[in-house]
């Protein structure tokens, strides 16, 4: 029997992955707990009247989000590193890369429905509505959410072997999705806000510079990390 | 006024801060070559 | 080598001394923000070390990665000489669209020292060298990045009126700072057998973020101007001597620390290994 194409396995150790979350629906539902808090914390700090509201709410979504994705992200290895299954990865011929796509897509689809859950409840806690095109969110949401997933799936496999494990994935992932925050929450604003003399298109396309240079990285060296870790 | 010698105080500060840590572990480190040496 | 480190020591602190009275007494003073202006000489030199520290953490950290392989070792040199050579041309074919005040000279000179600096590492420095050049750094880098995000909040208050203003270069140097702050701790708390490897893998990942963290906030500044701690514009060439003066003092003391930590941490593995060792030859064949 050959070996099968490397675009088979990522699609089986996704689909399985997918599976057995919907079974359990553990990431999910902590995720989306985790979501709702913060937006009912924040709710309670600020009582913005609509005008108000646009102008922060670009913010308090990504931070909430971003929040809720690092749960999601904690436990992408953990079943992988219970079952000793990461071993066994290295030494079947499979490539590395398989395994990151994998789970890179699943935990973006993981987070792609929080968000999609959550937005209803955002837009009616903070009394929102789109003054700018508000198709132009779509995008924003598609890659800001690969950004932070994409790297934080590759810096979750580097802290497997740390001390403090569940801090060191946010501590790592923080500083260096900066860039690609500040492009999410300022894109979202300018959307929200709609004033017509600016633009979410650089931050749009900034994103998917973003997106495209830590693909890459993350895809050139996680099979390093992975035989490393 | 005094910003400017309070900025360069506190670099000074810092550096010294940091060289102590080096030198402190160095210490430590030399204590342990002589432990080891003695073995 | 080490009886040189006193005298070095002691011709850096007469240096030093020597470019805080420049910056101190003969410097001119600044028209409007008069003597505060003063902590430009110590803020832009640590500025100026700290980013040739990390720079030179990010090739000691592609050096690591790349020389585990004798193949990707040969392609990773080649790579970097191709990329010297299209600095050099490319500064000269699109001189007209590099920005105002960046001459092609200048341009080739950063591309052909940073070729430079790589192949030195790579020949003077073993594997586990570098990867102790690469912490060295990184942590004496951090030192620096500190002293900027100090004195430039002390600098802005007396002038501005306010201690931070998010502007783009505090603000980038933060998030550097941030970044190899997180490359320390990944250092200190992870207890895999090979961090030298994941350390350098997040080294290079901060490194590629650096233009995108200037880009992100240069265009989120244009869109919310703020004054500019550090000032703009050209500069008085008597200040840009007594910069000068500062920035080469500053250098020295910055190897000479780097040196220190060097050896330090050479030391500590040194001991290490033997530590180990014993506890495997104990004799009765106890582990310690």
């Amino acid at each position: 029997m050959s070996a099968p194409a490397p675009s088979g396995i990522t699609l089986a150790t996704l689909t399985k992955d997918i599976r057995l979350e919907w079974r359990s629906k553990d990431a999910l539902n902590s995720m989306l707990f985790f979501a709702l808090l913060v937006v009912v914390v924040f709710s309670f700090s600020f009582d913005p009247n609509a005008e108000e509201s646009r102008v922060i709410a670009g913010g308090l979504v990504w931070v909430a989000f971003l929040f809720a994705a690092v749960v999601a992200l904690n436990q992408t290895w953990a079943r992988e590193l219970r079952n000793q299954v990461l071993d066994a990865y290295r030494v079947s011929p499979a490539p590395a890369n398989s395994l990151f796509l994998a789970k890179a897509i699943g935990n973006f689809i993981f987070v792609v429905v929080l968000e999609a859950l959550m937005t209803p409840l955002f837009i009616m806690f903070y009394k929102l509505r789109a003054l700018g095109p508000a198709w132009q969110l779509i995008p924003v949401a598609a890659f800001g959410t690969w950004a932070i997933v994409v790297n934080g799936t590759f810096f979750a496999a580097m802290s497997l072997r740390t001390r403090s494990r569940e801090i060191m994935l946010p501590l790592l992932l923080f500083p260096i999705t900066i860039p690609a925050l500040l492009s999410m929450v300022e894109a979202t604003t300018t959307i929200l806000v709609g004033d017509p003399t600016t633009s979410a298109k650089f931050w749009i396309v900034l994103l998917a510079t973003y997106d495209v240079v830590f693909t890459t990285g993350c895809l050139a060296l996680f099979e390093t990390v992975l035989h490393a870790e | 006024m005094t910003y400017l010698y309070v900025a360069y105080a506190a670099t000074w500060l810092i550096h010294v801060a940091y060289l102590s840590t080096v030198a402190r572990r160095y210490s430590r480190l030399k204590k342990e070559m002589e432990q080891l040496g003695k073995k | 080598m080490k009886k040189a480190f006193p005298i070095l020591g002691l011709l850096t602190a007469a240096f030093l001394s020597y470019a805080l009275y420049q910056a101190l007494v003969v410097a001119p003073q600044e028209q409007t923000m008069g003597d505060v202006q003063r902590i430009f000489y110590y803020h832009v030199p640590s500025a100026w070390t700290a980013f040739l520290l990390f720079a030179i953490n990010f090739l000691a950290s592609v050096l690591y990665l790349v020389r585990r392989n004798p193949r990707t070792d040969k392609v990773a040199s080649g790579v970097v000489i191709a990329l010297a050579l299209l600095t050099c041309v490319g500064a000269y074919v699109f001189k007209s669209y590099l920005p105002k005040d960046v001459y092609p000279s200048s341009v080739v000179t950063t591309g052909i020292v940073i070729a430079g600096i790589y192949f030195l590492i790579r020949k003077y420095f073993s594997e586990q060298g570098t990867d102790i050049l690469a912490l060295t750094t990184a942590e004496v880098g951090v030192v620096f990045c500190t002293v900027v995000l100090v004195t430039g909040p002390l600098w802005a208050r007396p002038v501005w009126g306010i201690w931070w203003t998010w502007d783009i270069r505090l603000t980038s140097t933060l998030v550097l700072w941030l970044i190899y702050v997180s490359y320390l701790v990944l250092r200190r708390f992870s207890s895999s057998g090979e961090t030298p490897v994941l350390a350098a893998a997040l080294a290079v990942f901060g490194a590629l973020d650096v233009p995108l963290v200037y880009f992100s906030i240069w265009f989120f500044r244009t869109q919310h101007p703020q004054p500019v701690i550090g000032g703009g514009g050209s500069i008085d060439p008597r200040m840009l001597r007594v910069l000068l003066i500062n920035w080469m003092a500053f250098l020295c003391f910055a190897v000479l620390v780097c040196w220190s930590r060097y050896r330090l941490e050479r030391m500590q593995r040194d001991v290490e290994e033997t530590q180990a060792l014993e506890a495997l030859l104990e004799p009765g064949g106890r582990v310690r």
